[in-house]
This record gives structure tokens, sequence and C-alpha cells, in this order.
């Protein structure tokens, strides 16, 4: 990663090269030299790692299987989404998984590597000989890494995560504006991409995946609910106030281990509790 | 719902039944000329995944009933007017109207 972002400030160096800064890209270019020179000794010794990727295609009658790549890490970036990738382009074009922004902020690339939810674009090439990828834990799989997100966007659905009021902006025609420490509120939970990492990483949502909210929606609702500007706070307390829905979550805090944003949805969640006894309903 | 004789039947082969049911009573929602249009697809479709599919291929089978119930529930919606295939096998193909 360091130098992937070193290379990249010194080619933009070199862009903006003007004889006034003939100095500075002149260095940088020698740097370059010097590190072409390296490369060759170190690319003689090869750094092959085995991945282990989760294999199932529906078209084809056989059982799921893991199956192994070997690939050398001085030929690959340092993420394991470049690894996927590289797999994909030069190994076996039929791996199937999905990826978009490859920088953490799209989501798609959720997974389950080396038995922790991650996504690939924000997780490192773990050290060690082998590793194992495989989608997502309890959700139904479409093609070998693609699961099927559809009961995870109902239920962030079904917690109408849209302003909602009862009055009519005070200037009409206007933004409802906030104030700095309202909007302070909301941090620690706008952040979410919906990866569905938590969830999946949450014991109580896999026996209760239907019922049971999960971390993600459950966040969600929180955004909502602390929202200065939302007048529905009390209906949408009342609406997830439920066995099922809320108090499946056991603070077991696997969901903030797993968010690659390093957002908190169990304290989330305790905060809706919090509010549920408060309001005596 | 189950049957007064017969075979009994496993779980996984009640809930094909029930999607099977599920599929049928959907159809009876929509227009007397898209009926049994639909009912011949889903006919077809049944009968061919239980002719091909080893009974004792779960994973293919739960898979399948996952897909039939994401389809059926957008079958059951209102917008939705007729059912398409593409199935290669079948002598003709059908469009979906909108």
């Amino acid at each position: 990663m360091a130098t992937g972002v070193l290379r990249r400030a010194i080619t933009g160096v070199r862009v903006s090269s003007s004889p006034a800064s003939k100095f500075v890209p002149l260095r940088a270019l020698a740097s370059e030299a010097e590190a072409q020179q390296a490369e060759p000794k170190a690319r003689a010794s090869t750094d092959l790692k085995t991945f282990s990727i989760y294999r199932w295609n529906p078209d084809k009658a056989s059982k799921p299987e893991l199956q192994e790549y070997k690939i050398d890490l001085k030929e690959c970036g340092p993420m394991v989404l470049d690894a996927l990738i590289k797999i994909k382009n030069e190994i076996d074009p039929s791996l199937t998984f999905r990826r978009s922004c490859r920088e953490g902020i799209c989501g798609s690339c959720a997974m389950n590597i080396d038995g922790c939810n991650g996504l690939a674009c924000l997780t490192k090439i773990p050290s060690g000989p082998s590793t194992m990828i495989t989608p997502l834990p309890h959700m139904y799989v479409i093609k070998d890494l693609v699961v099927d997100m559809t009961n995870f966007y109902n239920q962030y659905k079904s917690i109408e995560p849209w302003l909602k009021r009862k009055s009519p902006p005070p200037v009409p025609g206007k933004e409802i504006l906030q104030s700095k420490k309202d909007r302070a509120k909301l941090d620690g939970m706008y952040e979410c991409i919906l990866c569905a990492c938590c969830s999946t990483s949450c014991p109580s949502y896999w026996w209760n995946p239907e019922s049971y909210l999960g971390p993600a929606a459950l966040l969600h609702a929180n955004r909502w609910i602390m929202d200065s500007r939302d007048e529905y706070t009390h209906e949408r307390l009342e609406s997830i106030n439920d066995e099922y829905k809320l108090y499946r979550c056991h603070t077991i805090l696997n969901c903030a281990r797993a968010c690659p944003k390093g957002l908190n949805p169990g304290k989330q969640i305790q905060n809706i509790k919090k509010l549920e006894m408060g309001s005596g309903a | 719902m189950p049957p007064s004789s017969g075979p009994r039947l496993s779980g996984m082969q009640k809930q094909v039944l029930n999607l099977y049911r599920g599929f049928l009573r959907a159809a009876r929602s929509k227009s007397a000329e898209d009926r049994p249009k639909i009912e011949s697809i889903v006919f077809v479709e049944f009968r061919h995944n239980a002719k091909q599919v080893d009974r004792k291929n779960f994973i293919y089978i739960g898979y399948l009933l996952h897909r039939g119930k994401k389809q059926l529930d957008q079958l059951k919606s209102l917008d939705t007017i007729s059912l398409s295939s593409f199935d290669l096998g079948l002598p003709q193909t059908k469009h979906t109207k909108h």
C-alpha cells in the first residue's frame, strides 16, 4: 500500500514537472530507476501463496468445493481483491465475485476471508502460505462468492430509511437545517455502506435471519431515530420494539469486530434499547 | 394440504409442492388469457427438474427452491402480467407483456 502511494506521488510530480522544480523530478526519476534495478533481483525469488476459494456453480451438478489457486505475490497488488482479480484475469475467468469501487465505499466485495468477514478491497492479503476465501456465512449462494442479499435489503427497507416529517420545512422549498451538534450525533452511523459483513457475522442473525433485523438494519434504524430532522422517532421506536426484530441482539459484538468501516453497530443497538426503555413503549 | 393417501413426503418434497401450489395460485390472479400460459411454463419447469435433478442433490434442490420463491414473489406482484421462458427445449417461446 505504502509503495503504491509513494509511486503515485512520484508520477504526480513528474507530470507536473516545470522548469522551476527540475531538481525534484530528477530525484524522483533516479529513485524510480533504482527501484526498477532492484526489482528484477527481488522477482527472482517468487512469493507463491495458495488461495483456496469456494466454488459452486448451480448449472453444474456438483457439490461446492474449495479450489486452489497459486499466485505470485510479487506480481500482485497488496489486497485480497487484487489477488481475486488477478486470478480471474490470468488463471480462471469463471471465478465469480462482486466488486466495484475497489476502495471500500461500495460494499460489493464483502466475503469471508480466513474465517473473518470483510471487504476484499480493504483486507490485506494475510501473511502465511495459504488463505481461504468463502462467501458470506449463512447466506444463500447464487454462484461462487456471490450471495443473495434480497432478505438483507428487504430488512433495510422495512426500517423506512428516509426522512419522514409531520410538519412542512421551516422555510418552504428549502432544506431543513441542522445544528452541528445534531449532525455530530449521526457520526458512526452515516458511514455504513450496507456491505452485510456485520449482519452475517452475527450468530443471532444466523439463527433468525428472517425475523431478527440484524446489526446493519438496526444501525440504520438508529440513524433515523437520532436524526434531529425526523419527526417519526416515536413511531420508529414503536415499529422495531419487538422481541425478534430488536431484542435478538445479545450484544455478542461480532458486528463491531467485522465492520470494515470501523463502526460499532452493537453500540447503536444499545442506544435503541435505551430509548425503548425511556419511551415506556 | 397433506394427501390422505399416498407416499409420505419429506420436508423438502413438501416445500416443492407448496411452491408449485403457490405458482398455480399466483397464476389465478392473472388474466384469463395469460393464466394457461403461466401454468404451462410452471408445469414444464417443474416436470423438467423433477426428471433431471437427482433426488439426493439437496444443495441444488435447495437452490432451485430459493430461486423459485424469489420468482414467485415477483409473479405475485400486481405489476407482473405474464411469465416468459427462454428454455430452448420448449416448442414456443413466450414473452412478457408490458
